[in-house]
């Protein structure tokens, strides 16, 4: 068994048979955690079909662990539902697998073979396209292949401006379609749930929470994360500018460019030839969190499917992206 | 960087700085005041603009920008594309930031009249109201009516952030000027604190740091003083209140009741009471999963064990055994309507206080407030943006405070239930004592021991559609089959009620959504009556058609649609309505110049144009047989 799969299982019986002693939570975080909580609860009560769209990364790696906290001493009661593109980093589907296993919870995962049989992929396919068969349209084809009526999405209102207007329940119509204008108003903590059959609401249990608090938070209540996040030597290519890790051999390199390693890490974790690496030496929690407090790129800047123009995440959430 | 420092170092210096933890607070100001640009500086002071985000910032200012060569910080925040293109912001933004003492969430909204609602949302969250006025405009009508909303909404602390100073030479007499205008107004309303500061936004004057153009004001800068500000209440004097979320029950040795503590604070071995049903328990445990807790207090998620089983659902509010909240169906409460379809005093709707959702309706509209004044109008209606004082009505008694004590058990959002949108907001004021004076009284005689001697069950058998549908023509001869065969009836249609019970009601949609609830009631005394009862009404809204239907049981209702084309009816016009409508004679027409809203789905949908009367009332005859009505 490897470090990070020792880690996950001991993780796991904390919610068990060893609750963990530890100091007491930052006063913010501890102020966030609560509101989360509380929405996941709202949502636990008011809907029939509920899902978490896991993606394993960092924020679902807390929106996970706020769900454990939020049904103690039940188990959350709703599956987690990951979209695998095919494409993800090799130590996130080990890191997915083992910790779904230990934590005793039912994983749903949704590969759109029909674009696996036509072939699309992130490099030769280009990432739009990849990005709209391979991940929004497996989503939209969990949804409706499951019925569910709410699902939530780790999905912070600090990482890009289109987000930062969005409702912590997010209305979908029949299409999956987001509607920016016609948002219904959210006051206080009183979320209307109400919709016909067809329509489902995406709830972002994480909205007001930045990336540092994020981290914050996994750092306080040592929440294990997938090693990629942290700093190690690792074999690379530069293209355009930016790093890639190369994690297998589909990732073929063009005349002139030679793989070399690097000490790199992640700041956000997708399909790993559209996820572009930081060189770091931040090898640790602690690490990552003083280099968050004098970072000078924000976390979305490595990811390549923002990049087109401003205003485009905007464009992908209105055809149904997450 | 400080990467010697071991985690127990970092963590210790990251929990102390997050210390005071969360504020939440608003800006609210026109266009023109500079709000966005005061977001953006503070979050470019705060070192929270990243350098990438910088460049696309510069690229963005060139091609939408207002502030010349120099960068919009406006741009920033207005997230929508449709927003920044027209330069003005429609929606709320929230914004992060954090500084060594306390992170903040600042909802940004806008400005204008038309955007009440958007200002309502994003104080109904926050501690404290940043309120912007142009040191050249001074006080103007919008800034009092920011004051007003923040007051309503139960924000307590106000900063009067007077902006643009460098446009009046840093002249420190018209600061004042501009403050003594803006307290003859703020003084009288509920403030705890009111903080004046001069600033310009623009250049960064006394918004982090202090400014050397206006040495004569020795107050803090914006940031110091939202780093320091107390905003809590006085936690420990507010009465317990835990609205139960979910029920948590892994197994069967655990029954626990999950929620945030609302107001106030619990400790274990105090007893608690359920609101509604009065029943008492002690509370045994505070259960985490960090482990059990001894107390709890306003804002932790947790969930509460009893010593003993006690019916406890999603909705109910526990309380503590000495201070419990109001439990009524009838309450007053201040209403801000959110939508483009009009508040209508008799229409139902649903209410969501907490976990509690009951449908509900408005038995009268005291006034509504001059949004700018807050001076009190007559009105029979509300519209988009507008706010009223109402007395509301619901389905089954709620649990509440007023929302001036605990906002969280004072607030609820109404929601309209054909299109599950959110159409209002309300904050209660009180509940109404005669709601708890007004007991049923458990009859001996039923509904069904009467319907029985009759050998029927009774019905309402709505008929809708167009004048001129046919809706009288078949009701009339529906009732003449009924009586024929022994059936007890009675007819109630525009003639019989408009000349008496209603004749104090005209055409307006106010008018036409009371109409239908008086008619709508005294249906359902005649079905207690054990009658079947034929209603003839254009109705034109599904909304009271479906109000009617919930006054009686399920399947106690038929919704006969008497569908003709509109230029049948017109050529019908039985009644010469149509030609008066024409002429101008008659306004609010239905099918004319008033809408008619469709059945989706009647219990019957006869189509007069190719059917005769006779055959229509046939169908209507055998549905009541199908729907075993007629014994």
């Amino acid at each position: 068994m490897s470090d990070i799969q020792q880690t996950l299982r001991a993780y796991a019986e904390r919610f068990t048979t060893r609750p963990r002693e530890r100091a007491p939570l930052s006063a913010h975080l501890r102020e966030l955690e609560a509101e989360s909580i509380f929405i996941m609860r709202e949502v636990a009560a008011e809907f029939e079909r509920p899902v978490m769209l896991y993606s394993i990364g960092k924020d679902s790696a807390v929106m996970l662990h706020l769900a454990l906290k939020a049904f103690y001493p039940s188990r959350p009661p709703f599956p987690l539902q990951h979209v695998d593109t095919t494409w993800k980093f090799k130590d996130m589907i080990t890191y997915r697998d083992t910790l779904a296993e230990a934590l005793g919870l039912e994983l749903r995962v949704e590969i759109n073979e029909e674009g696996v049989a036509r072939g699309i992929n992130p490099i030769g396919s280009g990432s739009n396209l990849h990005t709209q068969v391979m991940k929004t349209e497996a989503l939209r084809n969990a949804m409706n292949k499951h019925r569910y009526d709410a699902a939530f999405g780790g999905a912070r209102r600090d990482e890009e401006k289109s987000r930062a207007k969005e409702r912590i329940f997010s209305f979908r119509d029949a299409n999956h379609g987001w509607d920016p204008r016609n948002q219904r108003p959210e006051l206080w903590r009183t979320f209307n749930t109400r919709m016909k059959p067809g329509e489902s609401i995406r709830v972002f249990p994480l909205s007001n929470w930045t990336e540092l608090d994020i981290w914050q938070y996994i750092l306080e209540e040592d929440i294990p994360i997938v090693p990629l996040y942290l700093a190690a030597e690792r074999p690379t290519v530069e293209r355009n500018g930016q790093i890639f890790m190369l994690d297998d051999d589909r990732f073929p390199l063009e005349p002139g460019e030679t793989a070399r390693q690097r000490m790199i890490r992640f700041r956000t974790l997708g399909c790993y030839p559209l996820t572009a690496a930081v060189e770091s030496s931040a090898a640790t929690l602690e690490d990552i969190v003083m280099e968050m407090l004098t970072a000078r790129t924000s976390e979305r800047s490595g990811r390549l499917i923002d990049h087109d123009e401003s205003g485009s995440m905007e464009k992908k959430k209105r055809e149904g992206y997450f | 960087m400080r990467l010697e420092e071991t985690r127990e170092q970092l963590v210790e210096r990251l929990t102390r700085s997050g210390d005071k933890g969360v504020l939440r607070f608003i800006t609210c100001g026109s266009v023109d005041d500079g709000k966005s640009t005061l977001i953006g500086r503070l979050l470019y002071d705060s070192k929270l603009i990243f350098e990438d985000q910088i460049s696309t910032l510069e690229k963005d200012s060139r091609k939408h920008g207002t502030a010349g060569e120099e960068i919009d910080f406006a741009l920033l925040l207005d997230g929508l594309e449709a927003e920044r293109e027209q330069g003005i912001t429609i929606d709320v933004a929230y914004r992060f930031f954090n500084t060594e003492t306390r992170k903040f969430v600042v909802a940004d909204t806008p400005g204008h009249e038309q955007y009440t609602r958007n200002m309502a949302t994003g104080a109904s969250t926050a501690d404290l109201a940043v309120i912007l006025v142009d040191a050249r405009k001074g006080v103007l009508v919008q800034t009092l009516r920011h004051t007003y909303i923040a007051n309503m909404m139960g924000i307590r602390h106000v900063v009067l952030a007077v902006n643009k100073m460098d446009l009046v030479d840093h002249s420190r007499a018209r600061f004042h000027e501009i403050v003594a205008e803006y307290l003859k107004t703020a003084d009288g309303l509920n403030f705890e604190t009111i903080t004046a500061i001069p600033m310009s936004a623009r250049y960064g004057d006394n918004v982090s740091h202090t400014s050397e153009a206006m040495d004569w004001y020795t107050g803090p800068t914006l940031l110091a003083h939202l780093e320091t500000v107390e905003t809590a209440r006085d936690e420990a004097s507010q009465p317990f209140r835990f609205p139960v979320q979910w029920v948590n029950r892994p197994n069967l040795d655990f029954r626990g009741f999950s929620g945030t503590v609302a107001s106030g604070q619990i400790a274990v071995g105090d007893e608690i009471v359920v609101a509604a049903a009065g029943t008492r328990a002690v509370l045994q445990r505070i259960v985490t999963a960090d482990g059990d807790q001894e107390a709890a207090r306003a804002g932790q998620a947790v969930t509460l064990v009893l010593d003993r089983e006690i019916d406890i659902s999603r909705g109910d509010v526990l309380s503590g055994a000495d201070d419990r909240p109001q439990v009524s169906s009838q309450f007053a409460a201040e209403v801000l309507w959110m939508h483009t379809d009009e508040m209508l005093p008799g229409r139902s709707y649903l209410l969501k206080a907490g976990g509690q959702t009951t449908p509900v309706s408005v038995t009268t509209l005291k006034h509504k407030l001059d949004v700018n004044t807050f001076d009190k109008e007559p009105a029979r209606k509300l519209e988009l943006n507008e706010i009223g004082v109402c007395n509301l009505s619901t389905s089954r008694p709620i649990a509440f405070d007023a929302y001036k004590d605990i906002r969280e058990t004072g607030s609820f959002i109404l929601i309209d239930r054909y299109t599950n949108l959110t159409v209002g907001a309300g904050m209660i004021e009180f509940g109404l004592r005669r709601a708890t004076n007004v007991h049923t009284h458990a009859m001996d005689v039923t509904k069904t021991r009467r319907a029985e001697i009759k050998h029927q069950k009774p019905a309402i058998l709505w008929f809708t559609g167009l004048s001129g549908a046919g809706k009288s023509t078949i009701a009339n001869l529906v009732e003449r089959k009924l009586t024929e065969a022994g059936h007890h009836t009675y007819s109630l249609d525009g003639d019989n009620v408009r000349h008496g019970l209603n004749k104090d009601l005209g055409f307006t949609d106010a008018d036409r959504v009371e109409n239908i609830r008086r008619i709508g009631e005294v249906a359902r005394l005649f079905v207690d009556a054990g009658m079947i009862v034929t209603c003839s009404f254009i109705s034109p809204f599904r909304s009271e058609r479906r109000m009617v239907r919930e006054l009686v049981g399920e399947d106690e209702f038929i919704e006969v649609f008497v569908d003709a084309p509109l230029e049948v009816c017109i050529a019908r016009d039985p009644k010469g309505l149509y030609k008066k409508a024409q002429a101008g004679e008659i306004k609010n027409f239905t099918g004319f110049d008033s809408p008619y809203e469709a059945p989706e789905s009647p219990e019957l949908h006869v189509r007069t144009a190719d059917l005769s009367a006779e055959d229509a009332a046939e169908q209507v005859i055998e549905e009541l047989k199908k729907a075993g009505r007629l014994g």
